[in-house]
């Protein structure tokens, strides 16, 4: 939801950054306001994913130029661990596997270390698996998920939802998900999307990195913006993803100065 | 590779103190002249000089053998002492006779010792250097038949058990480095479980080389009766020397009928230093018999020290039914060297062995895993299951399976599976990204990687290697 005069969580200016020395992001601007629901979409190798991983703070990614401020503070000199206890989220498009790591230890130690930096209170292994178990219910999860090995064995559906539980144990001020919706069935989806419609509030805002229209039909955006070549080439409202897949990607490029004219 | 998996690796070594004691030092060199001497140190009987004779005989025909996946200089085997005990050399007919300077050695290691063995409730039998120093519960042990003590003291106590087991698992030609202890062995403990007897306590050996430039060759020797259980811990550190130290022991167990050998080892021996300068080379043969029917030989193994690791402790399933186990994880950093697995020779009918071995390698180490899985025509039935992982952390390192399966007879079913794993900065970003540290992250993928052949640990040795993985691989992740 946009509302007046709401903070802003993130705001990116010029961005830039490469990897082994190739330019990916070259000059990204954006801000998101708490409250907002972001969508960017655009083609495989647009930069939609490195702008995920970048801002999460990942090792391999070379900031060269821009500034990026997180609630005010100046979120490129924090390694990713403190990024994300100061509450940002990034839900993997290819979640990693633990093999012998029980699912609910990983989700209390991430989840104490982020209370513990809240200045908010730990639970224990019992406090925490009737907390988990409630956000559980969310995500129609099965309780067997907690014994299991960190996404070990998991179908793609199920770890997208352990990622989308996280984020909801977590609380995070922003979520940035990176292709949520990819290798989920319709059902899946709508559960997924189900989840984190329950989880975005007026407090916290929500990017959503997707390729596709569909996602959007369940989770809507306050704002879309298009990316290619390593910029947001456009700017608009829900109706531009729809305008998108109708038209396709090459209808952004005949008309990329026009369009964003209009819209921005 | 990111700084921080450099930095969680590379801790120093916490036992590399030298006690100083006087000792007793053998000349260097090894002839029959130096044998001859340790056996009349020893006060050993005609039949032991002979056994340490023709072991010495066998081993001057033999060559080091070369066929392992690790490099070294040649050894100069007449640059050891081969005997080095500290003094005085009286009997001790109790701890507190222990020269002090001893017991703050222990109380230095940790060693389940005195108080902390009674809290424990393990009966420890400690071997500093070549011998063996102090032996604890041997009165309450002895009340059920069990015999624990030094392997030179049941020589003359009890030489009747001694001689007939003595080198039957591990013949004295066995290999070299099996020949070399049979002719030089100074100590090691020897534990014998009567018919029916489960042992009850955990029984535990500490090794511990001090002096520099001496090799330890210990003998341990264990034999389960029918119907006997026994879980066996086995400890070692070293001091920190610019040298290298060789380890060479020998140990045999021997299951009888419906027996049941545990056998556990958490090796963490002085492991060079980050160049790779220093370090023991462990070199031992480790081989348990299940003899009877319904036996049992289980290994469960965390090598984390050592400059060298070589060993591969086997099972030979001649029982019927018989069962063989190895569970082991091997951690090797900076220049460390290991070469390690086991062997599973079926002979029985229906015997069944599991082999589940963890690897993990950091720094420019390397880590190889090498098994024998052999069922012989007669073992009808026979099954196998092996599991070979590998982990490696950062990209300097190297992880390696050798399996060997000899199958004899076609009602065998054996199975191998196998996998390589890296930490890599995708799964500390993951880590990270939920707000957990590198070091934390490392702790729990290494203990999760791990948890098969942890949970084969007696507790008190699981909570200890779980530390020293932590410890080791500290600073290796970056």
């Amino acid at each position: 939801m946009i509302i007046e005069n709401s903070s802003t969580i993130l705001s990116v200016e010029g961005l830039r950054a490469s990897i082994n020395g190739t330019e990916i992001l070259k000059g990204i601007d954006l801000t998101v306001k708490s409250g907002e629901i972001h969508a960017i979409m655009g083609l495989n190798g647009s930069g939609k994913s490195t702008l995920a991983k970048v801002l999460a703070g990942h090792s391999a990614y070379e900031v060269t130029a821009g500034a990026v401020q997180f609630e005010g503070k100046n979120l490129l000199e924090l390694p990713p661990e403190e990024r994300a206890r100061a509450g940002l989220f990034l839900a993997f498009q290819y979640p990693i596997e633990i093999p012998g790591v029980a699912n609910t230890q990983f989700l209390r130690l991430a989840y104490n270390t982020v209370q513990a930096q809240r200045g908010k209170e730990e639970l224990d292994p019992l406090e925490f698996d009737d907390f988990v178990r409630e956000k559980m219910k969310l995500l129609e999860m099965r309780p067997d998920f907690l014994d299991r090995s960190v996404n070990e064995g998991f179908s793609g559906g199920e770890k997208k939802r352990n990622e989308i539980l996280q984020m909801a144990l977590l609380e995070p001020k922003l979520s940035i998900l990176d292709e949520t919706d990819s290798g989920l069935d319709i059902d899946a989806l709508k559960i997924v999307a189900n989840g984190v419609n329950r989880i975005t509030n007026k407090d916290n805002a929500t990017i959503l990195v997707t390729h596709y229209q569909r996602l959007l039909d369940y989770i809507v955006p306050d704002f879309v913006h298009v990316m290619q070549a390593g910029r947001i080439v456009m700017t608009g409202g829900k109706e531009l993803a729809l305008e998108l897949e109708t038209r396709g990607y090459d209808w952004i490029t005949a008309n990329k100065q026009q369009v964003a004219g209009v819209t921005a | 590779m990111s700084a921080v998996l450099q930095s969680l690796v590379n801790q120093p070594y916490k036992h590399g103190f030298v006690t100083d004691i006087e000792s007793d030092i053998a000349p260097k060199g090894l002839n029959e002249d130096i044998i001859r001497l340790i056996s009349a140190k020893k006060d050993e009987p005609e039949w032991l000089l002979s056994f340490r004779l023709k072991a010495y005989e066998k081993w001057l025909t033999m060559t080091a053998p070369e066929w392992q996946n690790v490099h070294y200089a040649k050894i100069d085997f007449q640059d050891i002492s081969y005997y080095s005990a500290p003094k005085p050399k009286k009997k001790l007919a109790s701890m507190d006779e222990v020269d002090p300077e001893l017991l703050r050695t222990f109380e230095k290691l940790g060693a389940a010792m005195h108080e902390r063995a009674a809290l424990a409730g393990v009966a420890v039998d400690v071997i500093f250097d070549s011998v063996s120093v102090a032996t604890t519960y041997k009165q309450k042990l002895a009340e059920v038949g069990i015999i624990f003590c030094s392997i030179s003291e049941a020589v003359h106590t009890h030489p009747e058990l001694v001689q007939k087991y003595l080198g039957t698992v591990v013949p004295v030609g066995d290999n070299y480095f099996a020949a070399l202890n049979s002719a030089v062995f100074t100590d090691g403990s020897f534990c014998f479980i009567p018919k029916g007897v489960k042992c009850p306590m955990d029984l535990s050996t500490y090794f511990r080389i001090n002096t520099e430039g001496s090799g330890q060759f210990e003998r341990t020797l264990i034999i389960a009766e029918e119907g006997a259980s026994v879980s066996y811990l086995e400890g070692c550190t070293a001091p920190r020397f610019d040298t290298n130290q060789l380890h060479a022991a020998v140990v045999e167990l021997i299951a009888l009928d419906n027996a049941d050998i545990k056998y556990s080892t958490v090796q963490n021996w002085y492991a060079g230093d980050e160049k790779g300068v220093g370090g023991i080379y462990n070199f031992v043969t480790k081989r348990g018999l299940a003899k009877g029917v319904n036996s049992r030989i289980s290994w469960t193994q965390v090598e984390t020290g050592s400059a060298i690791t070589w060993k591969y402790p086997s099972c030979i399933l001649r029982g019927d039914n018989s069962v063989g186990e190895f569970y082991s994880v091997a951690v090797t950093n900076n220049y460390q060297q290991a070469d390690t697995g086991t062997k599973m020779i079926h002979i029985g009918k229906n015997t069944r062995s599991t082999i589940v071995s963890k690897g993990i390698s950091a720094g420019h180490s390397n880590s190889s895993y090498r098994g024998l899985v052999r069922i012989a025509p007669t073992a009808e039935g026979a099954r196998n299951y092996s599991q070979c992982d590998s982990m490696l952390i950062g990209d300097q390192c190297g992880a390696h399976t050798f399996p060997y399966i000899q199958v004899h007879n076609n009602s065998a079913t054996v199975e191998h599976e196998a996998s390589t794993s890296k930490i890599g900065e995708d799964q500390l970003f993951y880590f990270s990204q939920r707000g957990i540290g590198a070091e934390e992250a490392v702790s729990m993928i290494i203990n999760g990687f791990c948890k098969d052949v942890f949970q084969q640990l007696p507790m008190e040795f699981a909570v200890e290697a779980t530390k020293l993985l932590s410890f080791k691989l500290e600073g290796s992740v970056g």
